[in-house]
């Protein structure tokens, strides 16, 4: 069963890809203004950048929902020794999901100082960990986790606490905060913006020398991820492109050409994960214990008649999720402007 | 307490406390799309007021809803993994379906719904409250389908894998239309609206008792009262269907419903207490009832708890039979508030009488017992089943997750809900307390779609 000459465990693997890669790029900057909301002090600021995200971070959050669906959807063998394994990470994620989601709600629904306050920092906490915690699942996965031969998980919570996985996990938070940065320069103008162009010359800083701590670490340690490039030397094209796109991001963030610098950081995310798609393509949670078995996209998949189902599902529900998402989008575009509706 | 009894309180608690949610925000999405379509067609400023008043009530509503609505995709694989595993093939279809049609639909749109007033025309703002009430119908459709789907399992076969046993599918549209998801969905999909509808009634009562906002309070209460009366009838037939289904593929089920231990005529009970060590039912009741609805006749066989196995008998029998029970009695309840409701509409009649609009207020509760209550009965009525008749609850947990840990997230869960409820009757009760805002409503439309909207100072 095949399509384009891929197979269907391998454009699913595509699908679930771009889910990830499409939450990253969207609700990344909503987890990266979150992450800066503590940095603006004035309380109108602090609304506007509220409201830059507000008509769409709930869609924004929605691609990870799909995202985890597609995973146990077409792949139930990953999806569940990955969920399993990560438990209370898991736990924890969606404890600060939830928190994120209410104060966004719930914070300009009362005037008291000391409730706004409160709800701000619930936010920017709620904020950091969820993408501490990404970054770190992300590490991991990249990593392996241990398992026995049926796919069971059999380390603890503190394999998962690898110095690998906490810097991932800070890359993922410098990326995301510039990526939110940005987003928010274009929301916004004056004194605000002058703020915004400060915050984002740090993160884009802090985002580089990760970045660069991370590729290193990954060439040196990462000996299973560096084989895959050597068998496959065409992906060494991915590499390369990441590199000139994350050049290109701090040329256009030092020329202040924040607009572009934005999309710009969405291609860096997306080509982040495609990163981290190839490398470990076809394999889909890796065994860190040498000589274990890794589940990989054939073993896991869910039959050729569900894949089918699927990406008939996939191909009809993408391209109006797509549409609707863009209308939104264009429906607020531009400055925000505070109303009697706002936050 | 082991991992399976924790999990199972987990996978109750979180599902019981997102249920208060949804239901309501499918139901008064349908009455807003109805106060909105008048407004547009009539431009009589008081449902202009009404529209804008049930978005700002929607919003508190479906923000929880989605808040706590993640939580149990996350736990099918965090508690659930060897049920993940099993149903992953059959199941996925149906979630992915809910995620792409369903939550980006209803997301998407939520965006325009709450804070397009000013960036859109009046009818593209209708069109996004049409579409949140259409995306919020449609995840009901698909999560439905898939519950059926455990509790009827059809258009799979079983596949024996490296030592696992999985179920795949065989057909789409027989696992869509298994035997009895269009039931349970129109079950669900009426319960929804009855609790949308005892809202606002509940909300039109309280007005009436301040004596505030009469025009509005008359509107609401004719809405609640009419969608409550159409969806309360229907749900009695679609009841009566749901049992004859359970009669029909979950036997066990039914009987344990009734608590009927031995095969024969069975009765049906408004009330009554079930002794499962004697096998005894102390209540109140119509004596042959249940065979009379079923087979039409007071002597009809229905099959009791001891034709099946014991390893395949539900275990909480009186509970079964007092939550299906409660959702029954909160049925009729709601039957006879929505006939008076009528009646005293028709009639003008207790339109300011205290005790009338006082039970009124409380008649939020009623769809909403109801709901928790059904889905109870069903769910424990499923046991020992996760997927019936296929795998096992004890078979299904997580082998990976220990008991400290389910433990200790189900204590976080707790408490985070707690307060979760707190912030929503307080903020709930504020908006209400506010009302449909006389400065804040709806006008006809400016050129370019400036604004259509008088302006009200922040709130």
């Amino acid at each position: 069963m095949s399509f384009l000459g891929l197979d269907y465990p391998t454009l699913w693997f595509l699908v679930v890809g771009g889910l990830f890669a499409g939450y990253a790029i969207l609700d990344g900057f909503d987890l990266g203004s979150g992450m800066l909301h503590l940095f603006l002090k004035k309380e109108t600021s602090r609304r506007i950048a509220l409201n830059a995200i507000g008509p769409v971070w709930d869609g924004n959050e929605v691609w990870l929902v799909i995202g985890g669906g597609a995973l146990f959807a077409g792949f139930p063998e990953a999806y569940a020794t990955l969920f399993s394994a990560f438990y209370l990470p898991f736990m924890l994620f969606l404890v600060s999901l939830i928190f994120r989601a209410i104060s966004i709600e719930f914070r300009s629904k009362e005037p008291m100082a000391w409730w706004r306050n409160g709800w701000d920092r619930a936010y920017a906490t709620s904020s950091t960990v969820m993408t501490v915690l990404l970054g770190a699942v992300v590490g991991n996965v990249v990593l392996g986790i241990p398992m026995d031969n049926q796919g069971n998980f059999t380390g603890s919570v503190l394999d998962l606490l690898h110095p690998y996985a906490l810097i991932v996990s800070l890359l993922t938070v410098a990326a995301f905060a510039l990526h939110g940065g940005l987003y928010l320069s274009m929301k916004t103008e004056g004194a605000l913006f002058a703020k915004l162009e400060r915050l984002i010359q740090s993160a884009a800083v802090s985002f580089v020398v990760l970045f660069v701590l991370v590729t290193m670490v990954t060439l040196v340690f990462m000996t299973h991820v560096a084989e895959v490039f050597r068998n496959y030397p065409i992906l060494f094209g991915l590499p390369v492109l990441v590199l000139l796109s994350v050049a290109s991001t701090v040329r256009l963030v030092a020329r202040r050409a924040f607009r572009w610098a934005f999309f710009n950081s969405a291609l860096n995310l997306a080509l982040l994960m495609g990163l981290v798609a190839a490398s470990l393509f076809p394999t889909l949670l890796r065994n860190r214990i040498p000589g274990g078995r890794s589940l990989d996209i054939y073993f896991s998949a869910s039959s050729a008649e569900s894949l089918e189902t699927m990406l008939i599902i996939a191909a009809i529900g993408g391209p109006l999720v797509l549409a609707y998402t863009g209308f939104v989008f264009y429906t607020f575009r531009g400055k925000v402007e505070l109303d009697e509706h706002s936050y | 307490m082991d991992v399976e009894i924790l999990a199972r309180i987990q996978f109750a608690f979180t599902v019981a406390f997102h249920y208060l949610y949804p239901p309501l925000s499918i139901g008064l999405g349908w009455i807003m799309v109805v106060t909105e379509g008048l407004y547009l067609k009539s431009k009589n400023p008081v449902y202009g007021r009404l529209s804008l008043f049930f978005v700002r009530l929607f919003a508190i509503i479906f923000g929880l809803g989605v808040a706590t609505g993640i939580v149990m995709e996350f736990e099918f694989g965090t508690n659930w993994a060897t049920y993940s595993r099993f149903v992953g093939d059959v199941f996925g279809s149906a979630l992915a379906a809910e995620g792409i049609f369903a939550f980006a639909l209803e997301s998407g749109f939520l965006g325009i719904l709450l804070f397009g007033w000013n960036r859109v025309s009046p009818r593209v703002h209708f069109v996004s409250t049409l579409m949140v009430a259409l995306g919020s119908t449609f995840s009901a459709i698909w999560i439905v389908v898939a519950n059926s789907w455990m509790h009827t399992p059809a258009g799979y076969h079983l596949v024996s894998e490296q030592g696992r046993v999985r179920a795949e599918i065989t057909d789409f549209w027989a696992m869509v239309f298994n035997p009895t998801s269009v039931d349970r969905l129109v079950h669900v999909l009426l319960g929804a609206l009855l609790a949308g509808a005892f809202f606002v009634i509940s909300v039109a009562a309280w007005y009436r008792l301040k004596g505030q906002h009469r025009e509005a309070a008359q509107k609401m209460m004719r809405l609640g009262i009419g969608f409550a009366t159409v969806a309360i009838l229907a749900q009695w037939f679609s009841g009566h269907r749901s049992a004859e289904l359970v009669a029909e593929y979950q036997p066990a089920k039914l009987a344990a419903m009734e608590g009927h231990f031995e095969t024969g005529a069975a009765n049906l009970y408004a009330l009554g207490w079930v002794d499962a060590q004697n096998q005894k039912v102390y209540g109140i009741g119509l004596p042959g009832g249940l065979s009379f609805l079923l087979n039409g006749n007071f002597e009809g066989r229905v099959a009791g708890l001891n034709a099946f196995a014991r390893e395949d008998q539900p275990k909480a029998v009186n509970a079964i039979f007092q939550f299906y029970h409660i959702m029954v009695g909160s049925a009729g309840l709601m039957t006879l508030l929505a006939f008076l409701g009528l009646w005293a509409l028709w009639t003008q009649r207790w339109e300011d009488a205290p005790w009338w609009n006082r039970i009124l207020v409380f008649s939020v509760f009623l769809p909403q017992v109801a709901n928790q209550a059904g889905w109870f009965a069903a769910e424990m009525g499923r046991q020992p089943w996760v997927v019936y008749g296929l795998l096992r609850t004890k078979d299904a947990f997580s082998p990976t997750v220990g008991a400290g840990e389910v433990l200790f997230s189900l204590i976080l869960f707790t408490l985070v809900y707690a307060l979760l409820f707190a912030l929503f009757i307080y903020l709930l009760n504020k908006k209400i307390k506010k009302g449909p805002s006389d400065e804040g409503y709806l006008i006809d439309h400016r050129p370019k779609h400036a604004s259509w909207i008088a302006k009200s100072p922040k709130s």
